[in-house]
This record gives C-alpha cells, structure tokens and sequence, in this order.
C-alpha cells in the first residue's frame, strides 16, 4: 500500500522510517490507508465527516499516536476533520503532519482540522511538520486549524515546524487554557521562492496561574512572504509571553502583528517580535574560524531554525 | 612572520572619510608574544581587523611568511593561520559551545579536546559544552568561549582583543599561564591587545597605539623596570593619571 515515494514524505513529516510502533493512522491522497489500536488508544473513522476520532484512555502513559497524512497526486483537495480526546492524566505524544509530492500542475491542497480535548492533569506533546516537494507547476497548500482545550493542570507543548517546500499555508492555532494549565508553544519556519506563509495563534488564557510561551522562529529568503498575527488573551490571574523572531533575506517581506490583550487586572503578559537580517558579526566570527560566507550562512539559519 | 608595511585605514561617515590608521609599519616575528595597548579609539581594534582581513586597508600591504596576503578574505585568511578574538563577540541562537568550538577547531576537530580547551579557559566544560552561545551566556563567560575558539586549533597568528575584559581578578593568573602554554606548545605569534600591566607583564614586545599611529614600541624589561621603579605614569599614550592598567592592583 505504501510505496518508497510514501516512505520518504513520512519520514520527512513524522521521523518515521517505516511502520510506527504504538497508534497510528495513515491517510493518503485523501483515504486511510492503514491504521493500528493499542488497548489504551482507540482510533474510529467518523460517521458525519471525513476524519477520525482519536481515544486516549485516562491514565495512558508514555504512548504514541501517529497520524501523518500524505498526498501523491496532484489537482486533490483533501479536507479532513480529526478529534482527540486525551483522557485525565495521560502523558502522550500526538505526531501529525501532512508530506505533498505534487508531481504535476494542478494544486494539491490538505485542510486539517484538528481539535483536542485535554482533560484534566494530562500532558500532551503535539508535533505537526509540514513538507512539500515535487517538480509540476502545482501549488502545495496546507491550510491547518488547531484548536486545544487544556483542562485544570495539564500541560501542552506545541510544536509547528514547516521549512521550505509548502507554496501556500495559511495556519490557524487557538488554544484555551484553564486553571494552571501550561502551554509551550515552538514554531519554526522557513519559505523561499515565492512562497508565502501566515500564521496567526490565539492564545486565550481563562484560568487561573495559566502560562503561555510562544516562541517563534523564521527565515523568509528569496521573494517569500510570511505574515504573524499573535493574541494572548489574559481573561484572569495568568502570565504570558510571545517571543518572536524573523530573520529577513534577499526579496522577503516579513508582516508581524502582536497583541495582548489584558481583561484581568493581574494579567501579566509580555509581547517582543524582531525582524532583521542575520547580523554581519556572526558571519564575520564563523568566517573567521575559517567557514566560507554561504556555509557560514547556513550555520547561522540552521541553528536559528534549530 | 606577519609584515605591516605602510598600512593606512580609512572608513566613510557620513561622506567624509576619516584616517583611523596612519601609515603603520610593524613586523611581528614568530613565536613571539606582543601587547598592544593605547588609549580608547587609539586603532587597536582597527589593526586587528586588519590583520584578519574584516577590514581593507585603503593603502599598504600585509604580508604573511612572505605571502601578500592584502586581497586575501577572511575565510583564506583563517585557512593560512590567522585567529582573531574579538572585543564584542557575538551571540548566536540555536548554536551550543561545542558546536562553535568544533566549526572552530576545524579539520582537527576529532582529535581536539574540547573538554581541556574549556578548563584552559576557566570554564568546567560539563557545564558549558551544552550551552548555547546565546544571550544566556554571562559577558565574561562569551569572552572566555571566545578565547577558546582561538585556541581551539593550531594557528601561526592569534590576536586576542582585550581578553582581560568581564573576566574577573581571581581567573587572572590563570588566563596569563594559558597564554603561555598556548605560546609554547604552538609557537605561535600571539597578539594580546590589552590595558592590564599583568598582560603587559607577559609581552616580549609591547606596541602602543594612539591616533593611529605606533607611538612607542618598547620591551618588557623596560616597562617592567618602569613598573619596578614605581613610575606610575601613564604608558596609555594620553595623560590620563595612572590610571589605566592598575585597576588591578587598586582594587585588588
Ligand atoms: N567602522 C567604523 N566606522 C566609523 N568609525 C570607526 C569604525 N571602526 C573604527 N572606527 C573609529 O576608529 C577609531 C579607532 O577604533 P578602534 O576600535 O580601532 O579603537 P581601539 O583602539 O580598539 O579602542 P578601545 O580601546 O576603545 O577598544 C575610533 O575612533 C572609532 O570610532
Ligand atoms: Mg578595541
């Protein structure tokens, strides 16, 4: 069913090189294709619409779910609606992510929309990378909606990583948190060519001593355009900061719009964004330690993108 | 044997070029240990650009083991042995120290000992191999990180710029021994711009800079003699008191 072709797109967006252990579902070119259960995860196709509904068993600890979604035709529009419902005090690794190889010249296109419920004391890592290759004229587009409800205490770590090889992503991340609940999120990004990125995260902090981190980090080369759009809520006692950062090259253009919004009187929250070129020293230092200016360059993006 | 002859450097501001370097001659001979020292904005840091290639010289030619090495880049300029520490290292995110230090000790980086590289400069390397030379990194911490990547390889010319600086008093003693072991195991020619005496204590040669030309060059024996005889006038090249360079002694 998965040919070498599949093989390299999942590896790309999910590290895997063969079959993962643990849950997983694997959708192509708009249809699942194969799929594994543990007895503490449950995967069901839904009924109403496209997608899947993930089970975690309360209690699930140190277990995986793999649900990376690859595309290998082109002129396919793939829209697919998945849930996950973490169950009180689990600790889990969700992995998504959706590998294009458009090969000819019509628009491939994958809208996920994910909504996670993660109930009380659970922890959860969520990792969705996005890649894209093939030589047709075809757009790769991936239009991705986030949406996490975070109960009382649990904690979530969100990491968004999307570096060349996508032409259109428009991302759209909101998140709720409740009392104590903790959120870390780390975006990496990086467009060349002409492509163009937004991504715009919500952060509504309702609980009480609930805490955001946003730390995101881009390169945009060539002719590529991304554009930011950041907003911590603070609705009570809360703290949260956004931390981001674009390093701009060649043709770019790089849009940030921060905002934080305090609706509670002990809402503490912090907003930084910069956007400049890579600073001349550091490529001065790397050189002088003998490096050339491109791969000095490239040392810089790669550990910025790190 | 690194030859300065007739240097000049100008650089623009706001149309109107200005001469930071004036008509510089110097030979630094091999195996030997120099300071530079002189007034702020005196050309220290100008001239070690120079030499490693950061900065043009607007005349003149720079020579390297009878190489004119004046159109020579940066990067050709690291390959042939020349290191330059700088005053205001820059951070990098993402980047750790054993990244660095590895990009830094180069082909021989299998064979390196980072770990030892680390302890020449005061730092215990489990603590630091690991960290990112980012803004978490104190400023004293950054310079010795610096330091290291200098020493990370086997070079003919080393120019440290003020190495002394955010390193406190208590690591002194054992910044002054590294330089010599670096001295003597590489016999390599070490450029030290500095405005502490123990520094100076450590020169066969010391060169003071000030408005872009050699002032003085004089020999260690000479300013220690002056140090013994309790001169303590300015050696800076501007009458600043005595100032400069006894901070150490002062506090201390
Ligand atoms: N790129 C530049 N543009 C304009 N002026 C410069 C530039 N580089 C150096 N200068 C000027 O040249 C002079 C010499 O600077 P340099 O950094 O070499 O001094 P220095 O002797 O290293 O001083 P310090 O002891 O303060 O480090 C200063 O007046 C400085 O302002
Ligand atoms: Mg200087």
């Amino acid at each position: 069913m998965l040919t070498a072709l599949d093989n390299e797109l999942l590896e790309k967006i999910a590290d895997l090189h063969n079959i993962p252990i643990g849950a997983y579902n694997i959708r192509k070119n708009g249809e699942g294709v194969s799929r594994n259960t543990t007895a503490n995860i449950d995967i069901i196709t839904k009924k109403d619409q496209p997608g899947i509904d993930v089970r975690i068993k309360p209690g699930t600890k140190g277990e995986s779910v793999h649900v990376p979604v690859i595309m290998s035709a082109s002129g396919l529009t793939d829209v697919v609606y998945n849930t996950f419902e973490v169950g009180a005090g689990s600790e889990v690794l969700i992995v998504a992510g959706c590998g294009i190889h458009n090969p000819g010249d019509q628009n491939s296109q994958h809208d996920g929309i994910h909504h996670f419920f993660v109930r009380e004391g659970s922890r959860m890592k969520y990792v969705e990378k996005h890649y894209g290759e093939g030589k047709g004229k075809g757009e790769r587009i991936l239009n991705p909606k986030t949406i996490i409800e975070v109960e009382a205490d649990g904690i979530v770590e969100l990491e968004m990583v999307q570096i060349k090889g996508v032409d259109h992503a428009e991302r759209v991340t909101e998140i709720h948190l409740q009392k104590n609940a903790r959120l870390i999120i780390t975006e990496r990004l990086l467009t060349y060519l002409s492509q163009e990125a937004e991504s715009k995260i919500i952060v509504e902090l309702d609980g009480e001593d609930s805490t955001a981190q946003v730390i995101s980090r881009s390169v945009a080369q060539d002719h590529s355009k991304q554009k930011f759009y950041f907003n911590l809520v603070g609705k009570n006692k809360c703290r949260g900061h956004v931390q981001c950062d674009s390093i701009i090259m060649h043709q770019a253009k790089v849009f940030s719009i921060p905002e934080i919004s305090a609706l509670h009187q002990e809402a503490q929250l912090v907003h930084e964004a910069a956007i400049g070129k890579i600073a001349s020293d550091q490529l001065i230092k790397l050189m002088s330690l003998g490096l050339s200016e491109k791969e000095a360059e490239d040392t810089v993006l790669k550990g910025f993108l790190k | 044997m690194l030859e300065i002859k007739n240097v000049s450097l100008d650089v623009g501001n706001n149309g109107h070029n200005i001469k930071i370097l004036k008509d510089l001659n110097f030979t630094f001979k091999e195996k030997k240990l120099y300071v530079i020292t002189g007034p702020n904005g005196g050309g220290k840091s100008s001239l070690a650009k120079i030499i490693m290639g950061i900065y043009k010289p607007a005349d003149g030619r720079i020579i390297l083991d009878g190489l004119d090495i004046t159109n020579f880049d940066i990067t050709q300029r690291a390959n042939l042995g020349i290191r330059y520490a700088f005053q205001q290292p820059p951070r990098f995110k993402g980047i750790k120290v054993r990244k660095l230090l590895t990009i830094a000790a180069g082909d021989a980086a299998e064979k390196t000992d980072l770990c030892g590289l680390l302890q020449d400069v005061g730092l215990c390397s489990q603590d630091y191999l690991d960290r990112e030379v980012d803004g978490s990194l104190s400023g004293g911490e950054l310079k010795r990180i610096e330091m290291a990547t200098v020493m990370a390889r086997r070079v003919k010319i080393a120019v440290f710029d003020e190495p002394e600086a955010g390193i406190d008093l208590w690591s002194f003693q054992k910044l002054g021994e590294t330089f010599k072991n670096l001295h003597e195991k590489y016999d390599t020619t070490i450029i030290i711009i500095s405005h502490q005496e123990r520094i100076l204590s450590l020169a066969d040669e010391v060169m003071v800079l000030a408005d872009g030309r050699i002032k003085e060059v004089t020999s260690k024996e000479r300013i220690m003699a002056e140090i013994a005889a309790g001169a303590g006038d300015c050696r800076c090249g501007q009458d600043c008191g005595k100032g400069v360079g006894r901070n150490v002694d002062c506090i201390g």
